[in-house]
């Protein structure tokens, strides 16, 4: 039996059926990331001053996975138009493009950027210990320019098994450098490029501490939400990957040689779907890599 | 709505996301004197340019090959 409008277009409603089901979809999903979003600008905006983190993220990084969203989508569309010319071959190639868009992104976020917080830690001190700490605080230094003070200590943790062992009595950590040198106006303020932990030690006693754990989900509010909707993105964007891949392979050429158009809708509503994805990084960029 | 309509809508949130890159890069210059962020802002201004130039050239190629669906 065959299935009608999966190429042309109803008559009443101008649509064809994978149109009203990709619309339908993206709908569900402006919720679930709205909400998302929703519940991040709500924790931020809660938090006690100075207990958000900032700028932890690599902006030129972050800025380099922006711009290849932004350009698969421009060879996604081209890939449909080219369709549309029935240029299969043109099609092929900004398919190829952008199959290896996602992919460069995911491996940008898998390999280099989620691990980076994984390997990093940090030690919320307690309020009473705060003043025992002011040498890598610098609270004084804050006050004085009316800014909010830290309360946490981060860096590169030497020794891991005080996370778990109960007889460990303190954490070792090579500082980061606003911990190193925090009076310097230069850590005041977001820095644009990655600044790595220093050779600087310090040691800190579990007793002094409110809570301590590596950059990981359930390291503060901020890692949870980032972890949340970065992974939520990262898992679309893996799914759009797959699709396109599915669209590139044989099966497409075969499809192609059959109806041209029938591909050529499949691709538009994968299109549709790639374009929602990239919407979202253009909204998770500024919100977490520069605000 | 088309996957030209969502690709023009796309690219103009990514313009204004490039623009307003440039102004918060500047404001940060602005605030603490880094030559860093205000290249960042030269660069997300230039971005905005391409963007903005990119946007035209494919509305009206779009229009003259009559994709529109």
């Amino acid at each position: 039996m065959e299935i009608p409008y999966t190429v042309t277009a109803r008559p009443d409603t101008g649509l064809w059926n994978a149109k009203v089901g990709i619309w339908l979809f993206l709908a569900s999903e402006v919720m679930l990331f709205g909400g998302l979003f929703s519940a991040y600008v709500f924790l931020r905006l809660d938090a006690d001053p100075g207990v958000w983190p900032h700028g932890l993220l690599n902006v030129p990084v972050g800025t380099m996975n922006t711009a290849i969203l932004i350009a698969s989508s421009v060879t996604v569309v081209m890939a449909w138009a080219s369709l549309k010319m029935r240029k299969f071959r043109a099609y092929w190639w900004y398919m190829l493009v952008t199959i290896l868009c996602g992919v460069i992104f995911l491996a940008v976020k898998l390999v280099y950027e989620w691990p980076q917080k994984f390997e990093h830690f940090g030690a919320f001190i307690k309020k009473d210990k705060l003043e025992k700490y002011e040498q890598y605080l610098g609270n004084h230094h804050l006050a004085e320019k009316g800014l909010p003070p830290r309360t946490e200590i981060s860096g590169h943790l030497h020794n891991h098994d005080a996370l778990h062992d109960e007889n460990a009595k303190e954490y070792e950590i090579a500082l980061d450098p606003v911990n190193a040198d925090p009076t310097n106006p230069n850590m005041d303020r977001p820095h644009f490029l990655y600044v790595p932990p220093t050779e600087k030690m310090a040691t800190i006693e579990k007793e002094d501490v409110e809570y301590a754990n590596m950059f990981l989900p359930k390291h503060s509010a901020y890692f949870a939400s980032y972890f949340t909707i970065t992974g939520l993105h990262g898992a679309h964007v893996l799914g759009g990957v797959i699709v396109f891949t599915y669209l590139w392979l044989p099966v497409g050429t075969k499809l192609y040689k059959r109806n041209p158009e029938h591909l050529a809708n499949r691709v538009e509503v994968a299109g549709l779907f790639w374009h929602f994805v990239d919407l979202v990084w253009i909204f998770v960029f500024p919100l977490f890599y520069l605000l | 709505m088309s996957l030209r309509g969502f690709h023009i809508v796309f690219i103009t949130i990514s313009t204004l996301l490039a623009l307003g890159a440039g102004a918060w890069c500047l404001w940060i210059d602005s605030v603490h004197g880094s030559p860093a962020f205000r290249l960042g802002a030269i660069c997300s201004f230039l971005a905005g340019l391409v963007l903005i130039s990119y946007g035209i050239w494919f509305y009206r190629k779009m229009k003259r090959l009559r994709i529109i669906t």
